[in-house]
C-alpha cells in the first residue's frame, strides 16, 4: 500500500520535474519571440547588416557561423572518435596512457571559455599566423568541445557488450573493422548525443570567438577571412550598439532555427547512417 | 537522400564564396575599444564604397588592445574612447567624435536632480537612502563600471574619487548592462554615455538622464560644449609609420560626410573638425 | 589479414596524445602568461592581499573563489535532481512520441547561446529579484541561471546512461514484482551511475567555466557572499571584465586567476572520480 503511494509520489515528482523544464523553455522562448518576432523576415536571413547590425540581415553571419562549425566539426570528430575508441578499446582501466588522456579531459572541460579564446588568439592567431579568421575560431571551439565529445563517445563504446567484440574476433574480422561496422554504430546514440551537445556548446560560445574569428561581418570569402559567428553578433547587438536589442533578440530566434535544424540533421543523419546496419535483439 | 540535400548545401555554399572579390585587396585593419568599434564598422563600409579594392576589417578587444596592437603593427589604427595617457606619446591620437557621460536614475524615482556633493556621496556610500535625497524610505543600489575602462577613469576624475572609496552594489562592463540594470531596478542609479541613455530613454526604457552642474544632458549640449562630462573617441595612429590607406581613412573618419554615421551610433562630432 | 590492425591502435593512440597535447599547450601557455606576477610573491599574494585591487598590486582571489564555488554548487545542486528527474521522465515515463520531442527541447536548451540566457536573466530574472530584495543582480541570480544553463547537460548524458542500461536488467526488476520507481532506484540508477556522474562533472565543469551569462547576473562586486541576495564576481567574469584593459601584473594576475581556476576543476575531477569510485567497464 505503501508502495503504491510513493510510487505516485515519484511519478509525480518525475512529472513535475519535466513540466519546469518545459515551462522555463517557453518562458525564455516567450520572451525572444516578444521582443524580437516581428524583427524576422526573410529579408533578414539574406541580406548583410546594415547600420552597425540594427537593420539589414545577417546572411553573412549566418555562412560565418557554419563554416566556423564546420571546421570545428572536422577537427573535433575524427579526433575525437579516435581517442575514444583508444580509451574504450585499446587501453586498461587504470594504465597510465589512459589516466593522463583522461586527466587531460577533465581539465580541458573545466578551462573557462575565456581562457580558450586567449589561448586560441595566442596560439592559432599568432603562433600559427592564422589571424583573426574562421579556421583560429573553428580549430578553438575544436579544443573546447573535444572532452563532451569524448566523454559520451566513450561511454557509449564502453557500454557495447563484450560479447560483440568476441564474436567479431571469432569471425576473423580485425579490429579495425570490428570498430567501424560493429562498436561505433552500435555506439552511434551516445556519440549523437555527444554530437549535439558539442555542437550546442560550439554556437553558444561567444568569448572564445571574439579573439579568434574576429568581429567583422562581412561575407567570408576563405576560411582565412575573420568573420563574426551568430552568437558574437548577439553579444555585440544587446551589449554594445544603441538600440540593438530588436535584432540581437531576433538573431537568438535565428540561432534556436539553426540549432534545431542541425540536431535534426545529426540525428537522422546517425540514424540513416549507423543504427540502421545493425538489428538489436 | 539526406546526402544529397547535404551537398546541395555545400554547393550552395561554395557558390556564395566566390561571388565577392579577389584577394589582391588592399587591407587596413583597426582594433580596440569596443565602443568605437561599431562606428568604425560602419565608416569603413562607407569608405569600402568610395574605395573599391579596399577593405577595412574592424576587430574589437578593449582601448588597450587598440594602444598595443597598434604599437607591435598588428593593427594600421587603433580605436581608443579616450584621450591618450603621457606614456603613451609614441602614438598620436586623431579625434573622430564626442561621447558624454550622464547620470541615469530609473524613471519612477522622483528625484530630479543631484548635485556633485550628493553623487559623491551615493559613490562613496555615505548615503545609502534614498529618503536623504527627497525620494522615497529606499535602499540605493549603486551601479558602477568594472576597473580600466575609460568610461569609469573619466567618471572617477571628474569628481575626483579613488576606486578604492567607491562602494557599489553592482558592477557593469558595457553601457547597455548599465541601461538594462537600472531600468530593472527602481532604487538604482548609475552612469552611461549620454547618447545611448537619451535613444533608449525614447524607446521606452524606463531611465532618466540626470542634469549634471545644472546643464541637462542631452546631446545637444554635448555638441554645444556646455555638457562638464565628456570624452574624445580616437583613432590612434604609431608616429612616423602611418600608411596612405591609414591616412586617407582618418580623413574620411573626419570628414562631414560621415556626420550622419555619428548621429546613428549617437555621438557627436568633434568640436574643431578642421576638414 | 590482420594489416589494419597493426597501424590501428598506434594511430588511435597517437591521435589521443594529440588531445593530452592541446591541454599540455593551454597550461604553459597559462603558466607563460601568469609568470610575472607568480615571481614576485607567488601564491602566498593571492590568498593574504586585502582585496581585489589590482591598479594597485592587491590581488586577493578569495572573496571571487568562494563566489564561484557558492554559484557553481548552488546550481549542480538545483540542476541535478530536475536534471534527472527529467532523464528519467524521458527514458521511463514519457510515451514515445513526447519523449523524442523532450529529447529535442533539451539539446535545444544546451545550444542557447549564454549571452541569451545573460540577456533573459538580466532583464527579466533580476527584476523579480530586486522586487523581492534588491539589488537584484546577485548570487541567486547566478545560480538560477547556471541551473538552466546545466540542466540539458546533466539530462541529455544521464538519458544516455539509462538508455545503455541492458533491458534484460529491467525486465528481470519487473519479474521481480518491483515498482516502476523500485525498478528505477533500485536497478537503473545504479547501473547508469557512472555515466550519470560522468554527465554532473561535465556541468560542474560548465558551471566553473561560465562566463558571459554569470557576468550579466551576478552583480560583479568582490565579496564574499554571506547570503544569496548578495551581488558576487566570480573568477570566470573577473577575466572577462578587465582582461581588455588589463596590462602587465594585472594582466598576469588575471592569467593566474585563471590557471586557479583550471586547477580547482582538475582538483574537484580527481575528487569527485576517487569519491564516486571508479568502476569499471568494458
Amino acid at each position: 500500500m505503501v508502495n503504491r503511494l510513493t510510487d505516485q509520489l515519484f511519478t509525480a515528482a518525475v512529472w513535475s520535474a519535466a513540466i519546469l523544464v518545459l515551462v522555463m523553455f517557453c518562458w525564455l522562448l516567450g520572451d525572444l519571440l516578444l521582443q524580437g518576432g516581428h524583427h524576422l523576415s526573410w529579408s533578414f536571413l539574406l541580406s548583410a547588416p546594415e547600420n552597425a547590425g540594427r537593420s539589414g540581415g545577417i546572411a553573412p553571419i549566418l555562412v560565418s557561423t557554419l563554416l566556423i562549425l564546420a571546421v570545428a566539426l572536422a577537427a573535433a570528430i575524427p579526433l575525437g572518435l579516435a581517442t575514444a575508441a583508444w580509451l574504450a578499446e585499446y587501453t586498461r582501466d587504470g594504465g597510465r596512457g589512459a589516466r593522463a588522456v583522461r586527466m587531460s579531459l577533465d581539465v580541458l572541460a573545466g578551462v573557462p571559455s575565456i581562457v580558450f579564446g586567449l589561448f586560441g588568439n595566442a596560439f592559432f592567431s599568432i603562433f600559427l599566423g592564422l589571424g583573426f579568421s574562421i579556421l583560429s575560431g573553428g580549430l578553438t571551439l575544436a579544443c573546447m568541445i573535444l572532452p563532451i565529445f569524448i566523454r559520451t563517445s566513450e561511454m557509449g563504446l564502453a557500454a557495447v557488450p563484450d560479447e560483440w567484440r568476441r564474436g567479431a574476433a571469432a569471425l576473423g574480422m580485425t579490429r579495425a573493422a570490428a570498430l567501424w561496422h560493429l562498436l561505433l554504430p552500435a555506439a552511434s546514440p551516445a556519440i549523437a548525443t555527444g554530437l549535439m551537445l558539442g555542437i550546442g556548446r560550439a554556437t553558444a560560445e561567444t568569448a572564445a570567438l571574439i579573439f579568434t574569428s574576429g568581429y567583422v561581418d562581412r561575407m567570408p570569402e576563405s576560411l582565412s577571412d575573420s568573420g563574426r559567428s551568430l552568437a558574437v553578433h548577439i553579444y555585440e547587438l544587446s551589449m554594445n550598439v544603441t538600440g540593438g536589442d530588436e535584432a540581437a533578440y531576433a538573431s537568438a530566434l535565428i540561432l534556436i532555427g539553426l540549432i534545431i535544424t542541425i540536431n535534426a540533421i545529426a540525428q537522422a543523419l546517425s540514424e540513416r547512417w549507423l543504427t540502421r546496419r545493425i538489428i538489436t535483439a | 537522400m539526406l546526402r544529397r540535400i547535404f551537398l546541395f548545401i555545400l554547393a550552395g555554399l561554395l557558390m556564395l564564396q566566390s561571388q565577392t572579390a579577389s584577394a589582391t585587396d588592399e587591407r587596413l585593419v583597426l582594433t580596440g575599444s569596443s565602443t568605437v568599434a561599431p562606428l568604425a564598422l560602419e565608416i569603413g563600409k562607407r569608405f569600402e564604397r568610395h574605395h573599391p579594392g579596399v577593405r577595412i576589417d574592424v576587430q574589437s578587444g578593449g582601448s588597450s588592445r587598440g594602444v598595443a596592437d597598434t604599437r607591435a603593427g598588428l593593427a594600421g589604427i587603433g580605436m581608443v574612447s579616450r584621450a591618450l595617457k603621457p606614456e603613451e606619446d609614441d602614438l598620436t591620437a586623431h579625434t573622430i567624435a564626442m561621447d558624454g557621460i550622464g547620470i541615469i536614475l530609473h524613471r519612477d524615482n522622483p528625484v530630479n536632480s543631484l548635485s556633485d556633493e550628493q553623487i559623491k556621496a551615493i559613490y562613496t556610500g555615505r548615503v545609502r537612502n534614498w529618503r536623504k535625497l527627497g525620494g522615497p524610505d529606499r535602499t540605493i543600489t549603486v551601479v558602477h563600471k568594472a576597473e580600466g575602462r575609460s568610461t569609469l577613469e573619466l567618471f572617477l576624475h571628474h569628481f575626483d574619487l579613488k576606486n578604492r572609496q567607491i562602494k557599489a552594489q553592482v558592477i557593469i562592463g558595457d553601457n547597455q548592462q548599465g541601461i538594462k540594470t537600472v531600468a530593472g531596478n527602481p532604487d538604482a542609479i548609475g552612469y552611461v554615455s549620454i547618447g545611448t541613455a537619451e535613444y533608449e530613454s525614447t524607446q521606452g526604457a524606463p531611465i532618466r538622464l540626470l542634469p549634471m552642474d545644472g546643464v541637462a544632458a542631452t546631446v545637444a549640449n554635448l555638441r554645444n560644449g556646455r555638457f562638464p562630462l565628456s570624452r574624445p573617441l580616437n583613432l590612434v595612429t604609431r608616429d612616423g609609420i602611418t600608411s596612405e590607406l591609414a591616412k586617407r581613412f582618418i580623413d574620411f573618419a573626419r570628414s562631414e560626410t560621415i556626420h550622419d554615421l555619428l548621429a546613428a551610433q549617437f555621438f557627436v562630432p568633434p568640436p574643431h573638425v578642421s576638414r | 589479414m590482420f594489416h589494419a590492425d597493426r597501424w590501428l591502435a598506434p594511430l588511435l593512440a597517437t591521435l589521443a596524445c594529440v588531445t593530452a597535447l592541446v591541454l599540455l599547450l593551454i597550461l604553459g601557455f597559462l603558466w607563460n602568461e601568469a609568470w610575472p606576477v607568480l615571481t614576485e610573491g607567488g601564491w602566498r599574494r593571492f590568498i593574504d592581499a586585502e582585496g581585489w585591487y589590482p591598479l594597485e598590486g592587491s590581488f586577493g582571489l578569495l572573496p571571487m573563489l568562494w563566489a564561484t564555488l557558492a554559484a557553481s554548487f548552488g546550481a549542480l545542486l538545483l540542476a541535478t535532481p530536475i536534471g534527472l528527474a527529467s532523464a528519467i521522465f524521458v527514458r521511463f515515463y514519457a510515451p514515445q512520441s513526447i519523449a523524442g520531442l523532450y529529447r529535442n527541447l533539451l539539446s535545444l536548451l544546451a545550444g542557447i547561446p549564454s549571452v541569451v540566457y545573460g540577456l533573459w536573466g538580466l532583464t527579466v530574472l533580476v527584476p523579480i529579484i530586486a522586487h523581492w530584495r534588491p539589488p537584484g543582480a546577485s548570487l541567486l541570480a547566478a545560480i538560477l541561471i547556471l541551473a538552466l544553463m546545466i540542466l540539458p547537460t546533466i539530462a541529455l548524458t544521464s538519458i544516455s546512461a539509462l538508455s545503455a542500461v541492458p533491458t534484460a536488467l529491467l525486465q528481470g526488476a519487473a519479474s521481480l514484482g518491483l515498482t516502476r520507481k523500485g525498478m528505477i532506484l533500485g536497478v537503473a540508477l545504479p547501473t547508469a551511475h557512472e555515466g550519470i556522474v560522468g554527465g554532473i562533472m561535465l556541468a560542474m565543469a560548465r558551471a566553473l567555466g561560465e562566463t558571459m551569462a554569470v557576468l550579466m547576473v551576478a552583480g560583479n562586486v568582490v565579496q564574499t557572499p554571506s547570503s544569496l541576495f548578495d551581488s558576487v564576481r566570480v573568477l570566470t567574469a573577473n577575466i572577462a571584465l578587465e582582461m581588455a584593459y588589463a596590462t602587465g601584473q594585472h594582466r598576469a594576475g588575471l592569467f593566474a586567476s585563471g590557471m586557479l581556476l583550471t586547477l580547482l576543476v582538475v582538483l574537484l575531477a580527481w575528487w569527485a572520480a576517487h569519491a564516486a569510485g571508479e568502476t569499471r567497464h568494458g
